[in-house]
């Protein structure tokens, strides 16, 4: 059994090898020119234009998790959306279920809505 | 298909108190939405609610019951903690208006919504019979704790604790849920009857699993009461929440996570339970030694009364400890006159707090010379806390070791009454600070009314439990009988 899968050891060792000398030998044998241009960071050919640790406006996390409330809420419409048929005939009891669901999810996004947290000023 | 294979009308009367509590909790948001939040309507509406869900818990309290294919088991024991969630979160509300008054935030309408979601969860983690539902009321009561420890947006100490609590509480869910994970691995089910099953056909897939699991449900819950080596946030952040959340916060979690443990360990590892006693055990005697030690050398009350309901959490794992009828009764006990008191103690600690000063201990230097009734008051929650005869704690702690010393845990008990000696000497400190000093108090106490009269029915109440806790008794008695 566990020699059925000594091929694979042999190329996973060879392509490790491979790697790892490859660099190993630019590491010693390449040459070495800097300059102030080349080693600045690369970012598509555009010159950097400032750090990349900047600080973000909270509204961003906000929208972030409202987000995953909607996500959420696919998630569960779509294996009810599934198997609507087939409940439907013990009657309206799962169109009520999760209009109770939705509309819990309605409040709170009418409550953010209210207070103002979708305010982008 | 037919519905009332996975679920019928009974399972809805079962939950009503929560469908009720969840109502109220959105109504609450709704009126602070449609700006009618006047701090006295919020408060009539959310007691109402609170009313309503304890009136039709009630109703549920005849046999047991069984609902949702054994996810929810509702018995005496679950009814009464629901009423203890609910009276808690009663008297929070009434306590916090004049302190959430004096912060500035007095109309926002989360802060009863949030207290009313956390007692939805807690009610599901004492109800609960399944690992997967006990997981989904600690979340939404610790979700909503984090918010109510963070609720004052532009006090430092306050978001500091609240971020504190957040992470920290966040990584001991995972110990909870990791050890929910490999119980399941180990007996195939999450459902506490499943698990017994499983014990004692011994169709254990593998014992380390479920030792592994056991061990970190017990840190998951161990977090959540603050038992040492796992109480390091409880200090920050009962210091840092708002004072009354403070109150909220080391009474209402504690009992809903103790009750959570007595089921746990009743009903699912019954058989394994006497495996673990020595780790109880341990965990009992550091817990109290290390809380009291700790509260000794505190100048600040709140992270005294702190450090006191760490110490307090380890008497009350000696009952889980020897886990019988006796000593489930006597924690019920413990907890309903250990909530009650820390509540109103720190609802004058939340009259007295002011912007820079009220919580040292020497801002008390002279108190009862100003306020002879609610100083009075505040010596009677300490004598109740430090176990003093005339008292209703004096009857909890004797309970509590009389149930263990009966089990032949003598050691333990002498470990526990030295304690309780040590923390005669910081409890008292406060009282020697109000009654003993010369100085003239320059505390200006801010209160509400009807919080001064539930402080002082408090006081009342745990005198006269302490001269006849008959009835109390009696009730704990009967709950504690339905899971032992």
């Amino acid at each position: 059994m566990a020699e059925n899968y000594l091929p694979i050891l042999v190329i996973f060792v060879l392509a490790a090898g491979f790697a790892f000398v490859s660099l190993i030998i630019t590491h010693l044998v390449g040459p070495r020119v800097t300059n102030a241009v080349k080693m600045m960071p690369y970012e598509s050919g555009v010159d950097q234009v400032g750090k990349t640790r900047i600080r973000f406006s909270i509204r961003f996390f906000l929208i972030a998790l409202l987000f995953i409330i909607f996500d959420i809420e696919i998630v569960f419409l779509y294996p009810w959306a599934v198997v609507f048929k087939d409940f439907l005939s013990a009657g309206s009891f799962i169109f009520f279920e999760m209009v109770v669901f939705l509309a819990i999810l309605a409040f709170g996004f009418i409550y953010v809505w209210r207070n103002g947290a979708l305010e982008w000023e | 298909m037919d519905i009332s294979q996975f679920f019928t009308s009974a399972d809805l009367f079962g939950i009503a108190p929560e469908i009720i509590l969840t109502v109220t909790a959105l109504s609450v948001l709704t009126l602070e939405m449609l700006h009618v939040s006047r701090p006295g309507i919020i408060l009539m509406v959310a007691a109402l609610g609170l009313f309503l869900a304890g009136a039709l818990a009630i109703n549920t309290s005849g046999d047991e019951q069984i609902l949702f294919g054994g996810m929810l088991v509702l018995n005496r024991f679950s009814v009464f903690f629901d009423f203890l969630y609910i009276t808690i979160g009663l008297l929070t509300l009434i306590f916090s208006q004049g302190y959430l008054e004096k912060r500035g935030s007095a109309s926002r309408g989360e802060y009863p919504a949030l207290i009313l979601f956390a007692i939805i969860g807690m009610m599901l983690m004492t109800r609960a019979n399944d690992l997967v539902i006990v997981f989904l009321g600690l979340e939404l009561l610790s979700l909503s704790l984090y918010i109510l420890v963070g609720f004052l947006r532009h006090d430092q100490l306050s978001n500091e604790s609240g971020l504190k609590y957040l992470l920290l509480g966040a990584f001991a869910t995972g110990f909870f849920l990791f050890g929910a994970a490999l119980t399941y691995g180990a007996a195939g089910t999450t459902n506490y009857n499943g698990i017994v099953t499983a014990i004692t056909n011994n169709t254990i897939l593998s014992d380390t699993y479920l030792f592994l699991g056991i061990g970190l449900l017990l840190i998951g819950f161990a977090f959540k009461v603050a038992l040492v080596p796992f109480h390091m946030w409880s200090p920050d952040v009962y210091q840092g929440a708002p004072t009354t959340v403070t109150g909220f916060l080391c009474t209402a979690p504690k009992a809903a996570g103790f009750g959570a443990l007595i089921i746990l360990f009743n009903r699912a590892f019954v058989d394994i339970h006497y495996q673990w006693q020595d780790i109880f055990w341990i965990l009992s005697a550091m817990t109290m030694t290390i809380g009291n030690i700790s509260a000794l050398i505190q100048h600040n009350v709140k992270r005294m009364l702190a450090f006191s309901s760490v110490s307090h959490a380890g008497f009350l794992i000696m009952g889980i400890l020897v886990l019988n009828e006796t000593s489930i009764s006597a924690v019920l006990f413990y907890l309903v006159v250990y909530s009650v008191v820390n509540l109103g103690a720190f609802a004058i600690v939340s009259a007295a707090e002011q912007e820079e000063r009220g919580l040292n201990l020497k801002d008390y230097r002279g108190l009862a010379a100003q306020h002879p009734w609610l100083s009075a008051a505040m010596t009677i929650f300490m004598l109740s806390l430090a176990g003093f005869p005339p008292t209703a704690g004096f009857v909890a702690k004797f309970g509590l070791f009389s149930a263990a010393v009966s089990q032949g845990y003598i050691g333990l008990v002498i470990i526990a009454v030295l304690n309780t000696l040590i923390s005669i000497y910081y409890y008292l400190r406060l009282v020697v600070n109000m009654y003993m000093q010369k100085e003239e108090s320059t505390l200006i106490l801010s209160y509400k009314m009807l919080a001064i009269v539930f402080v002082g029915l408090i006081a009342i109440m745990m005198i006269i439990l302490g001269i006849t806790p008959g009835y109390l008794l009696e009730i704990v008695t009967e709950a504690a009988s339905t899971v032992a």
